[in-house]
């Protein structure tokens, strides 16, 4: 095992075969009876053993709030920074180590309010870095505020006339922000959200997960609407790569491409002559952003299912391997210049 | 026609010279400056410059805050500052004359370029008629009206170059004529112009021959009746090489890397004055450098620590509103005990300031500026070159001691420039990095906050297996780290990280007074103000005074003996770039001790002149 900071020796060494209790700390989570991070939680540890990684090679990086402790309950490195700055720090570990696997752990307050300008960058640059976001739409850990996903005209103690503000749409935003890996889940699916996870797990690039969550003490069933057995096959579009965006009880609904206002409407099939075959076939790897985004956007009118899954999966050089390179480069220039020379520079003169 | 040649002029051996050049920003004067450094250097002399210029990009010409300028202060014997006043004013429009002449020497040479005092720029300068035919000023200074327009136009008469491009070249007028009058080499500067700009070969011409004719011009004009010269000094004899105090910081951390071969990763954002540092070192990824431009100054200092947590040795560098912006990421560094070196380029503050001067007031925040009971080292450089040092210090301390290092030094420092000895690698301050890779705890588990005797804990970096960890800004038990809200183990927590802080003494050299150990007058400085106060107390004491001087490289902790020293003078004098930040910490940790405050907060370095007034008052 190599402890030095540079290529890894041991990662390319044949991976332990782990289960779910390698990835396991041993410290009791502190979270709510019923709160959606026991099941976020567990679907990391779930994932963990079947990403071919090993377990010393994996860190999780969180900033401050609920979601943010999470670090503490697994078994591989990790570190619980500063309010919405987990992605400078994870950043940084990247660049410099880019042999680890880092995952960054984070709330709704945490990425997109105090975290927000460190958030979009992370997304931007293309680090390899995967974000979760646990999106309760609310200020749990400080006790009921509203947050930058809380809906228009929320009640809260610091809105008790309403939220004036309109809420983000992290997907869009993760989006706009040039992530190479978005996608979305939701607590109550714990199968559905381990395949994300996994999925961005293997992405190499940067991955943005939107877990939508529960907070049963201060914005319990914020998606109820959504998750609820007599709703959510109506409410709930999977997304399914290279498969047409059905949905509903029956699976008869589906989403067209109307090629006149180029906007994405709900049809069922059988009805108006719509089939099967009308509908949009899901394509996550669209180098061109504006499909992804037209999914990401879709919830945002009355009517509209909300989509999980993964709306974008593209591959493009990541920054830590564009580094790299560089490093490459210029030691194969003048790497070789010794302790002297370097600090000698180009222009020197001799005093004897 | 005069008949005197330049061979029956008299050339005038002298000590000392300081020549400031002044112009538009845009005139050229930074490179005018630095070229004429070069030859300087290349003379032998030992020197020290300063560059002034607006925090405007390129002000409007001929404004009085688009004045931009260069001193340079060379000898024939030590230099420890870039000068007080200048013996030569170059001033190239009537905007640079008016705010620079009160700074000449009386007596002075005051060189003009007349063909600038035209009306319109008169105007601009708020002058209601030619200063230049103010009778007294011919009384005060040795005035020299040269028409460089007109002669920089002569003199690429044929050339083809537009009127726009010539103009650009009078800034070398003024240098050869500068040449000529220090007798520096002219073969010398030929050939370093041609190779600056020998992809522009009609340039490169344009300015040797306006460069040739400056120098003609002292050559043949009867203006000037000597020429002088400054040997060159007793400089310890090694390969030289002029640098300026934030490429020497740069440098610094990349030897650190040479000598350790790990990644020293800088972390930063663009700030005035501390930008060049993250320049400097971007151009170093051969020799083990990772730069990360971050997106604010939270995220550069961030990304270091997360740098430092897998094992690199982590560096951010910025000035004043940057160090405010990084405090509670300095808590973390502090609370998680992770190797980080905070270089802070101070300038005039608060707020904005005035970003472009220099000041040395940030020495407040650097030892409290963060919430709860955070101490860290903190070390200030004195000179451009010992910047590198200072750099490597840091970075020493910081991975040895397993904490963040704040690294002070300030824009004075980082942009003034000064011959810089090439050490030999054994000179170098040893940096040594240890990882952990055992186990630690009695029942085979790993404990990140185990210490040792000097109650240091270990640095276990993802990667090692066993010994996963999970840390953070959390107060942390007292051996395994985890997340603790017991009250006594906080108190403990807090001692211990207190007395760790506090222990970095054993790497502190004792206090050194240079001059009578014991007497009249102590001067006790800090950080950038070395060299000014320095020239003073050895002013002082060739004039026959009791004046000592000593100078703090450590702010916290501070040298074992400095409450001895300080009880060994009648006065203490402790001059300052601000208000009386370090006069406030010694009456504080000294209690009896009163400093005398000499506070000089103009957004320039100390002078000598002043300050050696102030202290022969006390005497």
């Amino acid at each position: 095992m190599s402890t030095t900071n540079g290529t890894n020796g041991a990662q390319a060494a044949a991976v332990p075969a782990y289960t779910k209790k390698d990835f396991e700390s041993g410290v009791d989570p502190r979270w709510c009876p019923g709160c959606g991070d026991w099941s976020i939680i567990n679907q990391v540890q779930k994932v963990m053993p079947t990403v071919g990684v090993k377990r010393e090679n994996i860190v999780f990086i969180s900033g401050i709030g609920c979601s943010s402790r999470f670090p503490y309950y697994m078994n591989n490195y990790g570190m619980h920074t500063l309010h919405g700055r987990a992605p400078s720090f994870a950043s940084g570990l990247k660049v410099s180590r880019p042999e680890l696997q880092v995952w960054v752990m984070t709330g709704d307050g945490d990425a997109l309010a105090i975290g927000g300008n460190h958030f979009i960058h992370c997304m931007r640059r293309n680090l390899d870095i995967k974000v979760v976001m646990f999106n309760n739409r609310i200020y749990g850990l400080t006790k009921g505020q509203v947050s930058p996903t809380s809906e228009l005209g929320k009640k809260t103690k610091t809105t008790p006339f309403g939220s004036p503000d309109q809420p983000f749409n992290p997907p869009a935003l993760a989006l706009g922000a040039g992530a190479t890996f978005v996608a979305r889940s939701v607590d109550v699916e714990g199968a559905h959200m381990g395949g994300v996870l996994k999925s961005a797990a293997g992405h190499k690039g940067s991955a943005f997960i939107e877990v939508l969550q529960n907070c049963p003490i201060f914005n319990d069933g914020a998606y109820l609407s959504l998750t609820e057995k007599s709703v959510k096959a109506d409410q709930l579009l999977r997304m399914e790569q290279g498969k047409p965006l059905v949905f509903g009880k029956d699976g008869k609904k589906g989403i067209r491409l109307n090629r006149e206002t180029i906007q994405l409407e709900v049809v069922t099939i059988g009805e108006g002559g719509v089939t099967e075959k009308d509908l949009v076939v899901h394509d996550a790897t669209r180098e061109d952003p504006t499909y992804s985004t037209m999914m990401a956007n879709l919830n945002q009118k009355p009517g509209f299912p909300t989509p999980i899954g993964v709306f974008r999966d593209v591959q493009r050089p990541t920054a830590e391997d564009l580094n790299a390179q560089q490093v490459q480069e210029q030691k194969a220039k003048s790497g070789k210049a010794d302790m002297k020379t370097m600090l000698a520079g180009s222009d020197t003169w001799v005093v004897s | 026609m005069s008949t005197q040649t330049a061979a029956a002029r008299k050339r005038q051996k002298i000590d000392t010279v300081t020549i400031r050049f002044v112009g538009d920003s845009g005139d050229g004067m930074q490179l005018t400056g630095t070229e004429f450094t070069k030859a300087s250097a290349l003379a032998g002399n030992d020197l020290a410059t300063f560059p002034d210029y607006p925090a405007e990009i390129r002000a409007p010409a001929g404004s009085l805050f688009g004045v931009s300028g260069y001193q340079v202060h060379f000898s024939s014997k030590d230099v420890h500052t870039p000068g007080d006043q200048p013996d030569v004013l170059v001033a190239m429009n009537p905007a640079a004359f008016k705010t620079n002449l009160a700074d000449l020497r009386v007596g002075g040479m005051l060189l003009v370029n007349s063909g600038a005092f035209t009306a319109a720029n008169l105007e601009k300068a708020g002058y209601k008629s030619n200063p230049l035919e103010d009778p007294a000023l011919k009384q005060n200074y040795r005035v020299v009206q040269v028409d460089m327009n007109q002669a920089t136009e002569a003199a690429l008469q044929g050339s083809g170059l537009s009127s726009k491009d010539a103009a650009r070249c009078k800034n070398y007028y003024a240098l050869g004529l500068m040449y000529w009058l220090y007798s520096r080499n002219e073969e010398q500067q030929v050939g370093a112009i041609q190779k600056k700009f020998a992809k522009k070969p009609e340039i490169a011409k344009a300015n040797v021959a306006v460069f040739k004719a400056g120098y003609d011009f002292g050559e043949t004009s009867e203006i000037f009746h000597e020429q002088y010269e400054v040997p060159a000094s007793k400089l310890r004899p090694g390969t030289y090489r002029n640098i300026t105090g934030n490429a020497a910081t740069a440098l610094g951390f990349a030897a650190v890397a040479k000598q350790t071969g790990r990644t020293v990763f800088l972390g930063s954002y663009p700030i005035t004055p501390a930008t060049e540092i993250l320049h400097e070192m971007s151009y170093m990824k051969a020799h083990g450098v990772v730069t990360y431009q971050a997106e604010d100054e939270i995220a550069g200092i961030g990304s270091a620590i997360g740098a430092s947590f897998g094992g690199s040795l982590g560096v951010t560098s910025t000035s004043g509103p940057g160090l405010a912006l990084k405090a509670e990421m300095l808590g973390l560094a502090v609370i998680a005990e992770l190797p980080l070196v905070v270089v802070n380029v101070q300038r005039g503050g608060p707020s904005t300031g005035m970003p472009t001067k220099t000041e040395q007031a940030d020495l407040y925040i650097a030892l409290f500026g963060r919430h709860g009971e955070a101490p860290l080292p903190v070390i200030a450089a004195q000179s451009p070159t010992d910047c590198f040092y200072a750099a490597m210090e840091a970075m020493k301390i910081a991975v040895k001691w397993m904490t963040p290092v704040i690294l002070l030094t300030d824009g004075y420092l980082a942009n003034g420039s000064e011959p810089f000895r090439i050490p030999d690698e054994s000179e170098l301050p040893k940096v040594e990095p240890k990882y952990q890779t055992e186990k630690n705890g009695p029942d085979g588990s790993y404990l990140p906050y185990m210490r040792d005797a000097k109650l240091i804990r270990p640095w276990a970096i993802p990667g090692t297996p066993g010994l996963e960890h999970r840390i953070g800004g959390l107060e942390k038990d007292s051996l395994s780290g985890m997340v603790s809200y017991d009250g006594m183990n906080h108190e403990k927590m807090v001692k211990t990280r207190a007395q760790k802080i506090r222990n970095v003494v054993e790497d502190v050299p004792d206090l050194v007074v240079d001059g009578p150990q014991q007497g009249e007058v102590l001067l006790l400085s800090w950080g950038g103000t070395y060299g000014s106060v320095r020239t003073t107390a050895e002013a002082l004491r060739a004039e026959g005074k009791s004046v000592a001087h000593a100078h703090l490289r450590w702010l916290n902790p501070m040298p074992k003996n400095l409450g001895a020293v300080l009880k060994s003078f009648k006065k203490v004098v402790i001059p300052e770039v601000n208000d009386g930040q370090l006069a406030f910490v010694i009456r504080g940790r000294f209690p009896g001790v009163d400093p005398i405050q000499y506070n000089r907060i103009n957004g320039k370095a100390l002078k000598v002149s002043e300050l050696k007034k102030r202290v022969l008052e006390l005497l």
